[in-house]
């Protein structure tokens, strides 16, 4: 513990807005502003908000042959999804799997034309990339040292597109390099939060000058790690090393939506990856365990760790990976694992909580409705 | 006169009850705060035993009994509205109001010039 935590190129900056800075995945990070976090979510929800996210990892993978499409069949031997059918200029949500069908990180790849960006968490940064360079054939695996900035909120497009009109014309999970006036740029429309949004990933050097023109925009202030996690806990997205980790597949977490149709049984290129047997078979026939949201009855927060049960007797049924207040629905919120018979929303469960039995009900992912531009 | 714990919280003689909450300090470190548990009016309790439960926005912690006692009175309001806390700790965001076992245990615990100086 006594290794010195890494600072992002915004490091001065939060410090210079009065940031409670810290510790997380290596980082000394800002987890709140002076405006609070229970302000900063509810800003991200109503205007837009800034967040640094610079921390996590940016992989560029290159075919040796130049074909995006061989960079694309290597790595569909590490994650499940369609890599091969993603169009130039967008991006998919996936995950590493393991041979037990366990989730190594999530991440997400996007096809830049003459090669694949793969973005994954900060805390699995370094063995995502030996895994990388261990299992893809044919291809050179370059991590990125870039700045990596998220504008996220119904008034983000507004803030983005006033330093440059194309990232209006973005939809959802499109990704595209823009020059902001010599800073030259990658945005994606997407985030972590549930709103509409941006991801900007830039050289080092342009990051803080280019935060700064972000927050010089109306209706945007800065955002931290805290409130980052209310509103993707109310957007039903996963946190890894909490939601999702080893002992989960991703069947048992809800995500097989990210596996396509050519990558399931029957499918063009069907299997291929880690735990593809596991995986498959629980598309086929089901997991014993989903992961649900949770919305728990009175005002007590029900933490990662929160045994569920399903009764006040105690037959246990669960566990709460994930929950904290949700400023947006003004309550707790949570997510979870419950037995499968368990999972419908609408069944009462009870969390144990400082050896009290109190009442919670599973309810459909996402808990908000998202706002992302589709069309 | 104010008087101070180490665990941040502040007591205030009113009669023969003594008012507790947590400092600004606290309330500060702790950020937002969204649930707020009571103890029950009449309850005997000793220095140190977890009496009151908080969460903010980040965690849960526990508030201590400052001193040994009984409790009187709990205030309602913040269980009702947890970020009274934040914006008004020192006055309307008390926590509960106790009789003491031996008044003269005010006189242990810190005054505000030492208090400032502990957190400083």
């Amino acid at each position: 513990m006594s290794e010195e935590l890494r600072k992002t190129p915004l490091h001065a900056l939060h410090v210079g807005l009065g940031a409670k800075m810290v510790p997380f995945a290596g980082y000394d990070m800002p987890v709140q502003y002076p405006t609070g976090i229970l302000k900063e979510h509810l800003h991200t929800r109503a205007a837009a908000g800034l967040f640094d996210v610079s921390h996590m990892g940016q992989v560029a993978v290159r075919a040796k042959s130049g074909e995006v499409a061989d960079a694309a069949r290597a790595l569909e031997a590490l994650v499940p999804v369609d890599l091969v059918g993603l169009a130039e200029g967008r991006q998919r949500y996936g995950f590493f799997t393991d041979e037990g069908g366990g989730i190594l990180d999530d991440l997400m790849v996007a096809n830049r034309g003459d090669h694949l960006l793969v973005v994954v968490n900060a805390a699995c940064k370094a063995d995502d990339l030996a895994h990388l360079e261990a299992g893809l054939e044919g291809c050179e695996v370059e991590p990125l040292e870039r700045g990596l900035v998220a504008l996220q909120g119904p008034r983000a497009a507004e803030a983005l597109g006033g330093l440059h009109p194309d990232v209006g014309t973005m939809r959802f999970m499109d990704v595209r390099e823009i020059d902001f006036a010599g800073v030259r740029a990658v945005v994606s429309r997407s985030g972590y939060t549930g709103e509409d949004g941006f991801e900007i990933s830039l050289p080092e050097e342009h990051t803080v000058d280019f935060a700064e023109r972000l927050l010089g925009a109306e209706g945007v202030l800065p955002v931290g790690l805290g409130a980052r996690d209310s509103l993707r806990l109310e957007a039903g997205l996963c946190l890894y090393g909490s939601d999702i980790d080893r002992t989960t597949t991703p069947v048992e977490a809800a995500l097989e939506w990210a596996i396509q149709p050519a990558r399931r049984a029957g499918g063009a290129r069907a299997g291929g990856f880690p735990g593809a047997e596991v995986i498959l078979g629980q598309i086929a026939s089901g997991a014993a365990r989903r992961r649900v949201g949770l919305l728990p009855e009175g005002r007590a927060p029900m933490r990662g760790g929160t045994e569920l049960f399903a009764d006040e007797e105690g037959a246990e049924v669960g566990v709460v990976t994930s929950g904290g207040f949700g400023p947006s629905l003004d309550r707790p919120v949570a997510m979870g694992y419950v037995a499968i018979d368990r999972a419908a929303p609408g069944t009462r469960l009870f969390g144990r909580l400082r050896g009290k039995m109190l009442p919670v009900t599973v309810a459909k992912l996402p808990l908000v409705q998202p706002g992302h531009k589709r069309a | 006169m104010l008087r101070f714990t180490e665990e941040h919280e502040w007591l205030k003689q009113d009669g023969e009850e003594v008012i507790v909450g947590i400092t600004e300090h606290a309330a500060e470190q702790l950020g937002d705060l969204v649930f707020v548990e009571l103890p029950e009016e009449g309850v005997t309790v000793v220095k140190g035993e977890e009496v009151v439960t908080i969460e903010s926005v980040k965690a849960a912690s526990d508030i201590a009994a400052p001193l040994d006692g009984q409790i009187t009175e709990v205030n309602p309001a913040i269980v009702e509205n947890p970020a009274l806390v934040n914006e008004d700790p020192m006055e309307n965001g008390w926590f509960f109001k106790m009789t003491l076992a031996d008044p003269a245990d005010l006189d242990g615990l810190m005054d505000e010039e030492a208090y400032r100086a502990y957190i400083a």
